[in-house]
């Protein structure tokens, strides 16, 4: 029994080690093929981060691999092929700019060998070129023509993309994002609207859980009390675990009106967490994904503040059972922390993910510091030793963190919804 | 070194929250051997508990971010 398993994991552990193997020679290969060229400043910003350039080596830069995969992007990228993604970008001067992102001619590390319509591919990313000199329409790009560079804003580091293109240096713009600024984001020349790889995941997922639920719920219209089959009696117990565990005991009497929305949240958020688990599938990091997380808890914010009882709301805006002094402070608190809750639900979510995705990276990336990023074969073998127990020991503990965090998220939408509806006894 | 005092600050935070629910789980396991029938309703307080607790040093290493 116990040698069955071990000889099991034995295997698993060996695909492993083969897999990074397979992966860092085609690395390795990479670097040869783009020997020779002279542009370094790109060099250390790659996936592999490993180019050659004549004398010059670049470093791997470990931080900021993790930081592109966790990204979202506007390619769907399985490590071996790029799924190009439809592109809906609309920017003030151009309108409406709509095609496949294949039209870029996606290469290595994601970065696109064509301009299209003002807007090129860098790692993935469309950014614009907003320069209304620069011709439109499909333009071929030269080699390596995305210049890094880190410029000091305000007191902070910030990163700054341009395109050399015929000798002139054209600044890129990322996409708006509706943070104001505060995640270094900002309003650009251009929206992206796009079905991202984030987006393309959740729609997956989506359909998944729609199919699956579908079957299920068939088979209990037909007979409830017939003995579960197939992927429902995986469902079942967990459904039943929430139901009892959470629904139940936080919401009274009237969980059952209540009970569709955590589920839904429930399988939504463990779906999508155990997707972006998959090796080698895109690892997409919709969980981890602020905007997204953003979402549901505005979600939670409304269906609990809605549902409000006066007991609520009296609690809320002057707290029974106190002195009279106090009252004015507590209702100070108490609506801060009306949209603190929310909040707290839409960081721990995605600051527990993200950091799931890039400790994962991080030591897979070990791998690539041990070999000085493919020069050095024999440092791969500690790098192994080191990367490929510490990344299944992660791994392990990341299934373990995809359930508690959409259990989390559940328990603590229930507690808050039943906060709400609590009446007085 | 642009910074690093956000960084200390975000690492006294989770310095408390490690505390926090290090305590809890200790806590829990203590009324779990006392009561191990109420081992489900001792469970998932603990996970409510330790996720409050979570929340607090979230909101600090978000404002170390901010800093």
């Amino acid at each position: 029994m116990y040698m069955n398993r071990i000889f099991r994991l034995s295997k698993i552990v060996f695909l492993a080690v083969i897999l990074l193997g397979i992966n860092s020679h085609r690395l390795l290969a990479q670097d040869h093929e783009e020997g020779g060229h002279d542009d370094h400043t790109e060099a250390h910003h790659g996936e592999a981060g490993a180019h050659e350039d004549g004398e010059h080596v670049a470093e791997f830069d470990p931080a900021n691999t993790a930081f592109h995969h966790i990204s979202d992007q506007n390619v769907y990228s399985l490590g071996f092929a790029d799924i190009p993604l439809p592109c809906f970008f609309y920017s003030k001067s151009d309108g409406w700019n709509v095609f496949m992102s294949s039209k870029f001619g996606i290469g290595h590390h994601g970065n696109g060998h064509y301009a299209v319509d003002g807007y090129v591919l860098v790692e993935s990313i469309a950014r614009r070129i907003n320069d209304e000199s620069f011709p439109k329409g499909k333009i071929e790009l030269g080699e390596h023509p995305y210049v890094f560079e880190y410029v000091t804003v305000d007191g902070k580091e910030k990163e700054k993309v341009s395109l050399s293109y015929e000798g002139k240096l054209y600044p890129l713009e990322n996409k708006s994002t509706l943070d104001g600024g505060l995640m270094g984001g900002g309003l650009t020349s251009f929206y992206d609207f796009s079905p991202t790889k984030n987006v393309v995941s959740l729609l997956l997922m989506v359909l998944l859980l729609f199919f699956v639920f579908r079957k299920i719920a068939r088979r209990y219209n037909e007979d409830a009390y017939r003995a579960p089959k197939g992927i429902q009696s995986f469902m079942e117990p967990i459904f039943i675990f929430i139901q009892d565990e959470v629904a139940k005991p936080f919401l009274g009497h009237r969980w059952q009106k209540f009970l569709p929305f955590l589920m839904c949240l429930f399988f939504l958020i463990l779906a999508l967490n155990l997707y972006g688990q998959i090796p080698f599938f895109g690892n997409a990091n919709v969980t981890g994904n602020l905007t997204f997380t953003m979402a549901l808890a505005l979600v939670t914010f409304f269906v609990v503040n809605l549902n409000g009882k006066k007991d609520y709301w009296m609690h809320v805006l002057w707290m029974p059972g106190v002195p009279v002094f106090v009252k004015p402070i507590l209702t100070v608190v108490e609506i801060l922390g009306l949209f603190i809750k929310p909040l707290t639900l839409m960081l721990r979510l995605a600051a527990n993910l993200t950091a799931g995705h890039m400790i994962i990276v991080i030591f897979v990336s070990l791998l690539f510091i041990f070999n000085d990023a493919g020069q050095n074969m024999i440092g791969s073998v500690p790098g192994l030793a080191l990367s490929v127990p510490l990344t299944m020991f992660m791994m392990a503990l990341e299934l373990l963190v995809a359930l508690v965090q959409a259990f989390v998220f559940t328990i603590l939408t229930a507690s808050y919804i039943g906060a709400a509806i609590e009446e007085h006894h | 070194m642009t910074g690093s005092i956000a960084a200390i600050g975000a690492a006294i935070a989770v310095i408390g929250a490690g505390i926090g629910i290090g305590w809890i789980g200790g806590k829990a396991m203590e009324s779990i051997a006392r009561q191990p029938e109420a081992v489900n309703d001792i469970r998932s307080n603990m996970i409510l508990m330790a996720a409050l607790v979570e929340g607090a040093a979230l909101i600090a290493i978000l404002l170390s971010f901010f800093a």
